[in-house]
């Protein structure tokens, strides 16, 4: 479980996030959203470290990961998939590297046992034999499920997703939404997602955190967004006619 | 200024942390030293030969003289070859060459997350990236040096042959007369000082680069200007302090 509390983040002037406090559980698809802007990238770089909150803690099973250095955050973050919103994959590997790459400095695998992993992690996301093509050559979609595969190379605890539908055409951001879902039940993992895709919130979204001028403005589950009466989230979810058009009909 | 200068030796504090997996690490020192020494060759090659040949020229043209030994201008030649152009024009050709390479590669990475990818995975990013390529600059533009070093007395022997205005037996003569050592420490010390300007510097402005595909054209931009005016500066440090 991942837990954060009073999470304060100001660049100069711009207060981005204003004691922000949830927590992510595990087996959850635990969705954030918002308006542009709101502090969502934000607070997932906050929660996996990769910008340090101005005020606030996050725990990750109780440990404080905030207090830690760099050091002490290495076990931790061995447990950590992120998939970002361009994929990040390395341009220099081919797919077959990228998924192996942290088998290489963290474990003391055999190369077999290497590839197993990463041929198991291929097949995991639908995209077997593809190993030795380069980032170049592949789809969006691809680089998607590539990072996807990386993310899980390492069994984490915790997989941390950024805009995993942007760029993507309806049919294939459904596929990595069930492969998410799927992965998450699977395996037990804390998911958290940014996202402003409102399929991905009323498909996979068990757990939302709507976050409005980088405060937390809303918490819920799926089937309960439907039915809120709180004017920003009912603005940001139900903006267009097909969706205020869908809610009608509930 | 104090505060690039305080993030620069940051940034190389920790780059030499202990490495993850040193054969991970071993790896990636090989593959920067093919692609600094063996992607270099060529244009050293190319304009050491020229430097070589141009300086035998207009050293000949400024001392052909009746009460001047004509080996006088060997002689010239090789240590001008040796203290400087080798080591300085050599190291300036790289800083455009492999510098720009380093900083946009690293820089490209920084905006498109790879570095933030690397991070997550609990990889010490600096220590991954561009301590590799320090060992490389290190190692490889020294032996960079040597190979101009070698070609530009050479470009001197054909620009001999081939001008008729100073035998080659005079050339090689002055090339053998009156050596001293010391110009051969400044040449290797000089060039292992330019190789660590280069990579360092170039990976420093890599590294910090935001934005997008702009800012990575200009943080290659940057780290050639800063990369040369070091290498200067530097070449004008060791140059008054060990002669």
């Amino acid at each position: 479980m991942i837990t954060v509390k009073d999470i304060h983040k100001t660049f100069g002037d711009n207060k981005v996030l204003q004691g922000i406090s949830a927590e992510f559980k595990p087996g959850k698809n635990n969705l954030i959203i918002g308006g542009s802007g709101s502090g969502k990238t934000t607070l997932l770089k906050c929660i996996v470290g990769l910008h340090e909150p101005t005020k606030g803690e996050v725990f990750y099973d109780k440990e404080n990961f905030t207090t830690m250095n760099f050091n002490e955050r290495v076990p931790i973050r061995k447990q950590i998939g992120m998939l970002f919103q361009n994929s990040a994959l390395f341009d220099s590997m081919d797919v077959e590297s990228n998924i192996m790459f942290p088998l290489n400095l963290f474990t003391d695998m055999s190369h077999a046992e290497k590839l197993d992993r990463a041929n198991f992690c291929l097949e995991r996301v639908n995209l077997k034999g593809k190993n030795k093509l380069f980032p170049s050559e592949l789809s969006g979609g691809m680089k998607k499920r590539v990072g996807i595969a990386r993310a899980i190379s390492m069994q984490p605890k915790y997989l941390f997703v950024d805009e995993p539908n942007s760029g993507l055409d309806p049919k294939t951001s459904i596929l990595i939404d069930e492969l998410i879902n799927e992965l998450t039940e699977e395996y037990q993992i804390t998911t958290v997602i940014v996202t402003h895709d409102m399929n991905s919130v009323m498909g996979i979204g068990d757990h939302i955190l709507f976050l409005h001028n980088g405060q937390k403005w809303w918490e819920g589950t799926n089937k309960e967004i439907a039915h809120t009466t709180n004017k920003e989230l009912n603005d940001f979810v139900f903006a267009s006619k097909f969706m205020r058009a869908a809610k009608a009909k509930l | 200024m104090f505060h690039s200068l305080g993030r620069y030796i940051l940034l190389l504090r920790s780059s030499f942390r202990k490495p993850e997996k040193f054969s991970v690490y071993w790896g990636e020192v090989m593959r920067e030293m093919v692609s600094v020494g063996v992607g270099s060759l060529g244009i050293i090659c190319i304009i050491s030969v020229f430097i070589g040949a141009v300086a035998t020229i207009q050293v000949a043209f400024q001392l052909v003289n009746p009460i001047v030994p004509r080996s006088i201008v060997g002689s010239i030649s090789r240590d001008s070859t040796i203290l400087e152009f080798s080591p300085t024009i050599s190291a300036l050709v790289l800083a455009g060459r492999v510098g720009s390479s380093m900083a946009s590669q690293i820089g490209t990475m920084r905006v498109t997350e790879q570095i933030d990818a690397l991070e997550i995975m609990g990889v010490n990013a600096p220590g991954f990236l561009i301590s590799p390529k320090i060992i490389a600059g290190i190692t490889m533009i020294p032996l960079l040096v040597i190979v101009s070093v070698v070609l530009g007395l050479g470009g001197g022997y054909i620009a001999c042959l081939l001008s008729h205005d100073i035998p080659t037996t005079d050339y090689v003569v002055g090339l053998r007369d009156g050596f001293n050592a010391i110009i051969v420490t400044v040449c290797a010390v000089k060039s292992i000082f330019f190789g660590f300007i280069i990579t360092s510097v170039c990976s420093y402005f890599g590294f910090y680069t935001s934005g997008g595909a702009l800012e990575v054209g200009q943080s290659a931009t940057k780290g050639v200007v800063y990369s040369c005016i070091w290498i200067l500066f530097a070449d004008l440090l060791i140059s008054s302090v060990i002669l």
